[in-house]
């Protein structure tokens, strides 16, 4: 196992041939990983090399520079794709009670969904659009670095035993309906309804290595910024302040912040708890 | 010398960190961070709790968060609690481990490749095995382990996994923990006082 291939008399080895792999996978493949957090990184790098009869990082990357295939498997293991419908239902609350009165005054808006992983949030901001009535005036874009859950997403296709979860978090967020009202169960499936992906488009697009989303009125990215490290973050979140439209809304997750970024003027607070903040105008 | 305490704690964890953590006074030389499973419901109500009962500073650990020495730092409900080489935070809403996010094991493993022999762990009662697979490689890398002794535990289960797997050199009565990590960090009273 892992432990016996590195330990504390090896550690800075480890740290160098993490960050030759790094530098590798974004030489080869244009992914950039390299102001991830580290501690997150060497992780998930160790379980791989831990479920693999590999012996060395080094080892590792040899395979993934050189084989496409075994690298879309490593991608897998860096991204994070753990996530729910109405995560922090305290969040999706304040959402429908302080944004979308504001939404209402549009005859038109968009939506960017950034880091949508396998589509469980920008559902369950669908369900809460058509209960507003507000669907159909809307265009949401959701996007991934992650082919593989973008796919997963536009299926909208969840195992059954976490669907009670989902349900609870509905109830709290303010849900008018059942959640149920949504989707049909299927074997140990339950598959929403197609209606709620019409406004959505799924599209490929890196936080980190592409640049800014068309004129936005509202952008929801919860836990993707901690796993940046701090340059990063400011980056992303300039990226985000460019992609807004004055007065925009930016939703984060509930421990992140816009605190101590050097964009924080740019923006106001709108609900401090549930993080969701007012691009200032000018 | 050591530079940090980490704990682990679940099912008892509020009230034995109650007799150990308010025996910490002010000038404490070292971050204690700790793994409380307690929910998935914000624990500010417990930390507003501890702070008035503690001398030292506690608070919820923070995502690229400078880790200072005094302070007492929980990691927030539902999020895993990573420490980075360079002495911060990381959060991350990985997968469950062990059941549990927090889980132990990930914030003693990664505080283990930051501060390698210069870390004190601890495991205390609780009703699962999270922590013991961390508290080994504390060991292995040159730390010190310590468990709440299982018999004294309010749920013996995790500091009877912690004692089988990572074999710790320190099985305590919880009221003796407090007195052993002052002893271990140096921390002397007077000398404090004198500043």
């Amino acid at each position: 196992m892992v432990d016996s291939l590195y330990n504390e008399s090896n550690a800075d080895l480890l740290n160098i041939e993490i960050k030759l792999l790094m530098e590798g996978v974004f030489l080869r493949y244009g992914y950039d990983f390299r102001n991830y957090s580290k501690a997150h990184i060497k992780r998930r790098v160790l379980h791989r090399l831990g479920i693999s009869t590999l012996s060395s990082v080094s080892r590792l990357q040899d395979l993934v520079l050189r084989d496409r295939e075994f690298f879309i498997e490593f991608l897998d293991d860096l991204s994070i794709n753990v996530t729910e419908m109405f995560r922090d239902p305290e969040f999706f609350k304040s959402l429908r009670e302080k944004i979308i009165p504001k939404l209402k005054t549009y005859p038109y808006f968009k939506i960017w969904v950034a880091g949508c992983s396998t589509g469980e949030e920008v559902y369950s901001l669908s369900i809460l659009l058509k209960e507003e009535g507000l669907l159909e005036r809307c265009q949401i874009y959701a996007t991934d670095f992650s082919r593989k859950v973008l796919e997963i997403a536009k299926e909208g296709v969840y195992q059954k035993n976490i669907i009670e979860q989902f349900e609870t978090n509905y109830r709290l967020s303010g849900g008018k309906g059942k959640l149920s009202d949504y989707y049909k169960s299927r074997y140990g499936s339950v598959i929403f309804e197609k209606e709620l992906t019409n406004k959505i488009v799924f599209a490929d697009h890196n936080l980190v290595t592409d640049t800014v989303f068309a004129d936005v009125n509202l952008i929801l990215c919860r836990n993707v910024l901690i796993y940046f490290e701090k340059s990063l973050q400011d980056k992303v979140i300039g990226l985000f302040c460019e992609s807004l439209v004055p007065s925009g809304i930016l939703c984060l997750g509930t421990k992140e912040s816009i605190k101590f970024s050097m964009y924080e003027k740019l923006f106001e607070i709108i609900d401090e708890k549930s993080r969701i903040f007012k691009k200032r105008i000018g | 010398m050591y530079k940090a305490i980490v704990i682990g704690t679940s099912y008892g964890g509020p009230d034995a960190l109650k007799i150990i953590l308010p025996r910490l006074s002010i000038g404490f030389p070292v971050p204690v961070i700790i793994v409380l499973h307690i929910g998935d419901h914000s624990n500010e109500v417990f930390i507003d709790y501890m702070n008035s009962i503690c001398p030292l500073e506690v608070k919820e650990a923070e995502s690229n968060e400078k880790i200072r020495e005094g302070f007492i730092y929980f990691a927030p409900p539902n999020y895993h609690l990573l420490i980075e080489s360079d002495f911060t935070f990381s959060l991350t809403t990985d997968q469950k481990h062990n059941f549990s996010r927090p889980s132990i094991d990930i914030l003693f493993e990664s505080a283990a490749w930051a501060y390698s022999q210069s870390l004190i762990g601890v495991v205390l009662t609780g009703a699962n095995s999270d922590g013991a697979a961390g508290l080994k490689m504390i060991r292995d890398f040159g730390g010190m382990a310590i468990i709440q002794n299982p018999c004294s535990a309010i749920s013996p289960a995790m500091p009877r996994a912690a004692l089988k797997i990572a074999r710790p050199e320190v099985r305590l009565r919880l009221e003796e923990i407090p007195d052993k990590l002052i002893e271990l960090v140096g921390f002397n009273k007077k000398n404090s006082e004198m500043f």
